[in-house]
């Protein structure tokens, strides 16, 4: 277990330094979630129902952006063949999805709190003091479910011809629960609609059965997954 | 167990490789026809054929990335069928990718395969001096490399996560003359060392000078072993 997680945390480090020097997330992924952001905006044109549309616009954002991501995560492994090298290594596959997984949430969880920011400055979104606990949950949960998805849906497919267009056709099925368990959790957290905070907590049980399966089910898949896909 | 088994466990003692009558099928089509050699411990071994005769299918049998759908075969002693988990960490496979990440230096490549294996920053700089990659090379971005200081970059991730048996498919290709003669001496290098050297390649002149054994691959079968 120790040697697992220790191989965990070396495919995390070596994304996010990855990420962190070619500044795709930064100078492409930021930008394109903010632009979405904007043209929902332009498309809306109603303060009151943007401002009641806000949570599920931030998530809709946010699941175009992950393919994104997750296209990304997988373009560095498969362009020198990085990916059938670890599987000849013998490198433990449970560790390659957690791994993988964490980097993502990671860059998830820096684009949530840009889209979150987003919604209060351009939809007029009501953060209130009372619901911030529960935001912070749901952006969690939501992250840790969205990430464990995408490494497993972008291991599968990374070996594939057309994969760009599989893997938004797989993935966002998958992650439909997700869209409407973080969105009406957000909608309580931020008052939209009339909810209250009380009502969002239902919400967030659905999301942690969802990240758990995912990153339970996933780990034990990856390894086979990827072995039939190369 | 019947007497090729027999034979073949006394074999796999002390051989690095021992295949007898492999069959391996990809896409329904056999690309391993009864395949059988054993190659021992230290030796560089080229391995010949014409296009599509099952020259990278062997290797990457043997890296237990095929499986093994008749007969039997075993790497260190370890059964190709059964035990391809704990074979797969002691095998290098170098194919006409170099499996490193371009973004990265040379350096945090060769780290980052070392500490797959827990290896030391000794060991990890260890190996990016045997490799010539430590001094001038070690903080340049793998994507501003030429194709032989890839292969260099390469080679050195395998010996810092302490490959035993290298399976190398066309390493000659793309380099230039120097190139060539800086990746040979380092695969004699290896294998003084201990390391087991199988070679693919079309380049019989320069390949074939390099080895102990020339193995013939026909049709996915080994046909002639010239010693």
């Amino acid at each position: 277990m120790n040697g697992r997680w220790r191989i965990a945390r070396l495919v995390a480090a070596k994304d996010l330094r990855i990420e962190r020097r070619s500044k795709i997330v930064t100078n492409q992924v930021l930008p394109f979630a903010a632009v979405t952001m904007v043209m929902f905006a332009f498309a809306l044109d109603a303060s009151n129902l943007l401002e009641r549309v806000a949570p599920g616009l931030v998530w809709l954002a946010t699941m175009f952006s992950l393919l994104i991501l997750v296209q990304r995560s997988f373009a560095v492994e498969m362009s020198d063949g990085a990916l059938d090298a670890l599987r000849v290594a013998g490198v433990d596959p449970v560790a390659i999805f957690w791994g993988k997984s964490i980097a993502l949430a990671a860059e998830l969880a820096v684009l949530q709190v840009v889209l979150v920011i987003a919604a209060v400055v351009l939809y007029g979104a009501d953060l209130r003091v009372g619901g911030v606990v529960l935001l912070v949950t749901t952006v969690v949960l939501a992250t840790c479910g969205l990430a464990a998805v995408g490494t497993l849906y972008g291991g599968l497919t990374a070996g594939f011809t057309g994969r760009e267009t599989l893997l938004p056709l797989l993935v966002l099925p998958v992650v439909a629960p997700v869209l409407i368990g973080a969105t009406r959790a957000m909608e309580s957290a931020l008052g939209t609609g009339g909810a209250v905070v009380s009502d969002g907590w239902p919400w967030i049980g659905l999301l942690a059965v969802f990240a758990v399966a995912f990153c339970a089910g996933g780990a034990l898949a990856f390894g086979p997954l990827i072995e039939e896909a190369s | 167990m019947d007497r090729g088994s027999d034979i073949l466990d006394q074999a796999g003692v002390d051989a690095a490789i021992s295949l007898d009558d492999a069959v391996a099928v990809l896409g329904g089509f056999p690309v391993l026809a009864g395949a059988s050699v054993t190659i021992e411990t230290g030796q560089i071994v080229l391995l010949r054929g014409p296009n599509g005769s099952g020259k990278t299918s062997l290797l990457r049998l043997c890296a237990g990335l095929l499986p093994i759908e008749r007969g039997s075969g075993r790497v260190f002693g370890l059964d190709l069928a059964t035990q391809r988990d704990a074979i797969r960490p002691r095998v290098g496979l170098l194919g006409h990718r170099n499996g490193l990440y371009g973004e990265l230096t040379v350096a945090e490549n060769v780290a980052f395969w070392g500490s797959t294996v827990a290896a030391t920053s000794s060991e990890i700089s260890a190996a990016m001096e045997r490799l010539g990659v430590a001094a001038r090379l070690a903080d340049i971005p793998v994507h501003k490399l030429s194709a032989g200081q890839k292969r260099r970059t390469a080679l050195a991730c395998l010996v810092a996560r302490r490959a035993e048996l290298w399976l190398l498919d066309e390493p000659h290709a793309g380099l230039d003359a120097d190139g060539r003669d800086e990746l040979d001496a380092v695969l004699r290098q290896a294998a003084a060392s201990g390391a087991t050297v199988v070679v693919a390649s079309h380049e019989l002149e320069r390949a074939g000078s390099l080895a102990d054994r020339v193995v013939e691959v026909v049709a996915g079968q080994i046909r002639e072993v010239t010693v």
